[in-house]
Parts: structure tokens; sequence; C-alpha cells
């Protein structure tokens, strides 16, 4: 089959960018979508002209490295699938499709299809670990786990942090992966012990990271595809109201990673 | 346990609801509960209202119950007004920040999910908000009703909705205000984290039925002068 396709070309983070359109004339149906531009830079290479720069590192839909929109879908037209579990089958011959990355004040652009994503790692950092026991290892079962907490932990800890629901936020909001991380330890024995600090930090970093607000209009967990639930949104925020409005800190909270500068670099 | 680096200062500790205030998941929470203040006084605002089907009579009897302690209703006047602000500010804010939060617009976005009322809340709400202030100058002041008289509440309605424009704003917000709690309604829940997988269905039918229900209830007013069954 032969696809066409549209893709931002962008050099690097100050550069204007815009749409190039390219030809791919012998798609096999059963290439992934990554084959497929796999495939292209070959040819590009081959010309001597600079390959379309992506992200991606495991190829079965674990590591949460690929995303961008086919479309104006984030990850292709099969929702709870990332691109790269996305195959040509999806589409016709003939079809045009336009590439786009993540598009985020949070997630500024690297190059081309390339977007920086480390804003969810410092949400991480800020507040995304449990204390442990050093010593000896506890016995396996001597903490005792609901199995519905424990299922509903499983599944918000499914998040490979891709950043997919910001890309399909209208507001840009990271409430869908910082909710799901709050919640998949905020669920569990181990996690009580920072839960309240966690939901405050987290979130506040979020902020501090430029995300959006959370308006509850559902496109993240539509598109997400370890299909993380709304739900984890409202147990984070009703830790975080909680933990504002009964926490003993005396100093309002501030962001662990301070705001990067307008030049992009330092803090 | 001091040590000589500690500042002589303890960090200034701002009030509880300053902090939700400075937090954006803080803001939504008041906005919620803002929200609800909102919605209930909307609600009783329309059952009141529709004792105009009841005849000039018990209208006006009504709005003299409403009026007979001046320091209650001053008192009711002030909450509900703060209420508004703090839902305006905080939804202005809001709104401005995530646009910040997407400098650069995507060329394509396909909304697979959401619905209209939900990407629309800061349009609806302004429009809300417009219409508060006229709806006020015309039965509440009397400034924009140009057949105004103090205390005959079933006359002024009658007039206001004798003109086209009169039926025309009214009805148009209430489509607006139908719009902003079909999302609204639900949502807050999830602001205040109450909501959940098993609860949160039976939220969404429950914000719809009362969009529906409010826009009806509100509109019939107009829409019932238009066809002639309320007269003056
Ligand atoms: C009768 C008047 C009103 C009622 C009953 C009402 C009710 C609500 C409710 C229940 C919510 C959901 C809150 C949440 O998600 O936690 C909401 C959201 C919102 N309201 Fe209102 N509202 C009213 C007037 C207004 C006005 C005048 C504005 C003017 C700007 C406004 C702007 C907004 C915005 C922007 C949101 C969405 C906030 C977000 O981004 O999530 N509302 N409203
Ligand atoms: S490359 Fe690992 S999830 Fe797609």
């Amino acid at each position: 089959m032969r696809i066409v396709l549209d893709i931002w070309r962008q050099r690097g983070p100050r550069d204007p960018g815009r749409f190039v359109r390219y030809e791919v004339p012998d798609v096999s149906e059963h290439m992934s979508f990554l084959e497929m531009l796999d495939v292209l830079n070959v040819g590009l290479v081959e010309r001597g002209d600079d390959p379309v720069a992506f992200d991606s590192d495991c190829r079965e839909g674990i590591c949460g490295m690929c995303g961008f929109l086919v479309n104006g879908d984030p990850h292709g037209p099969t929702h709870h699938a990332t691109i790269c579990q996305t195959h040509m089958r999806h589409f016709a011959d003939g079809d045009t499709l336009r590439l786009e990355p993540w598009r985020a004040a949070a997630f500024p652009v690297i190059k081309d299809l390339v977007v920086d994503r480390s804003a969810f790692d410092r949400i991480i950092a800020a507040g995304g670990y449990v204390t442990i026991r050093t010593g000896s290892a506890p016995e396996a079962n001597a903490i005792l786990v609901p199995k519905t907490d424990a299922d509903r932990a499983m599944e918000a800890a499914a998040c490979i942090g891709c950043g997919a629901c910001v890309a399909a936020c209208p507001n840009a909001s990271a409430a869908l992966f910082t909710g799901a991380k709050i919640s998949h330890l905020g669920l569990l024995p181990q996690g009580q012990p920072e839960r309240a600090r966690r939901a405050v930090t987290m979130a506040v970093q979020a902020r501090e990271e430029g995300f959006g607000h959370c308006t509850s209009i559902g496109e993240c967990a539509a598109v997400c595809p370890a299909s993380i639930q709304l739900e984890v949104i409202a147990r984070m925020n009703r830790d975080f109201v909680k933990a504002t409005l009964t926490g003993r800190d005396e100093a309002a909270p501030v962001a662990v990673f301070p705001r990067r500068g307008p030049a992009g670099g330092g803090g | 346990m001091a040590t000589e680096a500690r500042p002589e200062q303890p960090p200034a500790r701002a009030s509880r609801l300053g902090l939700l205030w400075e937090s954006a998941i803080g803001k939504k929470a008041l906005m919620a509960a803002t929200g609800v203040v909102l919605f209930l006084y909307v609600f009783f605002h329309m059952l009141g209202n529709l004792q105009i089907f009841m005849g000039p009579g018990q209208l006006d009897r009504y709005a003299r119950l409403l009026h007979a302690s001046p320091q209650l209703l001053w008192t009711v006047r002030a909450f509900l007004l703060c209420a508004l602000a703090i839902h305006v500010v905080a939804g202005v804010q809001l709104d401005l920040s995530a646009r910040e939060a997407r400098p650069v617009r995507y060329q394509e976005l396909r909304s697979t999910h959401s619905s209209t009322a939900s990407r629309t809340m800061i349009w609806s709400g302004l429009l809300i908000l417009a219409f508060v202030v006229y709806h006020l100058l015309d039965l509440t002041v009397g400034v924009a009703n140009p057949g105004f008289r103090e205390g005959e509440v079933y006359h002024n309605v009658l007039v206001t909705f004798g003109r086209g424009v009169g039926v025309l704003a009214y009805v148009v917000a209430m489509v607006a205000l139908g719009f902003h709690l079909w999302h609204g309604v639900w949502s807050l829940f999830q602001s205040l984290g109450l909501s959940s997988r098993r609860v949160t269905p039976g939220l969404q039918r429950f914000a719809a039925a009362v969009a529906v229900i409010l826009t009806l209830g509100f509109s019939s007013i107009p829409m019932a002068v238009l066809i002639g069954i309320l007269r003056p």
C-alpha cells in the first residue's frame, strides 16, 4: 500500500517547524507504524536527507517512549494502544496521515516528533516514592492488602508515562498521569506514610512544570494506552484537598524543582 | 534542635483556604463548592419562579415574603455574590493558565470522547455572567425594563417577555446554563474527589437530568408568555 505522510519537521527547540510531505510507496499492512517510519527513514538517509526523529524503545507498548498524533489522534486511531502497537492494516491504501508531536508548554519539542518529557520525571521525583524499612527482608505476607485495593493499585501502576493524556487534554493537564502515580502508591499500605504529602508535592510540581488544570473533560482516559481510569484524578483531588485542609506543615508547599528558566536550561 | 542557620521568623502561614486558592486543584475544589451553592440557588429560584403559573397574586406574595426581612435578604445576596465572585475569578484564571499550558496549537486535535459542554465551560459561564448582569438590571433594579414597577413582579416579568429580545435573551441564557450544568454538576464530584467508576455513570445521568429540568423549567415562563398562556 501507498501512504502519504505530512510530518512535523523541526530542527531543534528554537526552529519554528513546519509540516513536510513524504510518500512511502511500498508499505506492507503487516508493518507496525514505526516500522513504516523506519522504511521512510532508510529512504531519507539514502538520499542524504535528515531522517525523521521519533522516540521508541520497546516497540511493544510497555516502555512509554513512543507517541505522536496521527491525524489528530494521540497514538493513532486504535485507542488503548500505543503507536508502536498500531499496525498499518488500520490504514487504507492512499491514506494521507498527519504526524504531529505532543504539544504542551511542559513538553518542549526537541526535534521533529520527539518532545522532552522530563517534566514527568520531576513530578515522580517530587513524591512518587515510598519509605521502606531497611534491614532483613520482612515476611512477604505480613502486610495484608484487600484484593480490590491491590487491583486498583495495579491498574494505576500500568501507566507507562507516555504523555498521551497531556497531548489529548485541551488544557494540557497532567492530571491523569499524576493521579495514576498518586493512586498507585496511595492505595497500598506501604504508601500511607507519605500519602498526604505526596499528593501535595506531586500536584504542586505538576503545576510548576506548566501543565494545565483538570476540567474533567475525559479525553485523557479515552486515549490512554494503559486504560487508566478518570477516577484516579478524583482520588488525587481528594488526597490533595484533605492534605491541604488538615496538613500539619507550617510552610506553604513549594515545588521541589523550580521551573526551568526561559533559556530552557538550569534549575 | 535549632541550628544557627535557622531563620528567626517561622515561615509565613497562609490560611488553609488561601492554600487551596493558590493551587489549581484547590481552586477547582473551591469552584466546585461555589458551584454547589449557585446550583442550589438556581434550583430554588426556578421553583419560586414557577409560582407564576398560580397567578399574579401568588407570585407577588412570594416576592413580598422574600423581601420581608431586609437583613436576611442582604445576607443571602452578599453570600451569593461572594460565591459567584470566587467562581468567576477562579474560572477565568484557570482558563487563562490552561491557554498558557499549550502555547503552540495543534494543526488538528480530534475529540474522541468528550462532550461539547465540557469543552465550552468558560463560554457558557461568561454567557451566564452577562445574563446575570442584564437580569438584575431588568427585574431587580429595573433600569433595563421599559415598564418597571417596584414590587409588581408579575407585571415586570410580562413586560420583559412581551418583547422578542427579552424572550430570546432569557432562553439563550437558560440553554447556556443547561450546558454549564450538564458537565458542571458531575465534574464537581470529580473535583471534590467524590466520584469513582461505580458512581460516575449515575452522577452523569443526574447532571444531565438537572440540566434539562432547569433549562425547561426556566424557559417555560417566557414560552408561556409568548404563546399567550400567561397574560398581563
Ligand atoms: C448560576 C451560575 C453558575 C453555576 C450554578 C455554576 C456551576 C458550575 C459548576 C457546578 C461547575 C463545575 C465545577 C467543577 O468542575 O468542580 C462549574 C464550572 C465552571 N464554571 Fe460555573 N457556574 C455558574 C456560573 C458561572 C459563571 C458566571 C462563570 C463565568 C466565568 C462560570 C465559569 C465556569 C468555568 C470556567 C467552569 C469550568 C472550570 C474548569 O475549567 O474546570 N460559571 N460551574
Ligand atoms: S516504544 Fe515502548 S511503548 Fe511504544
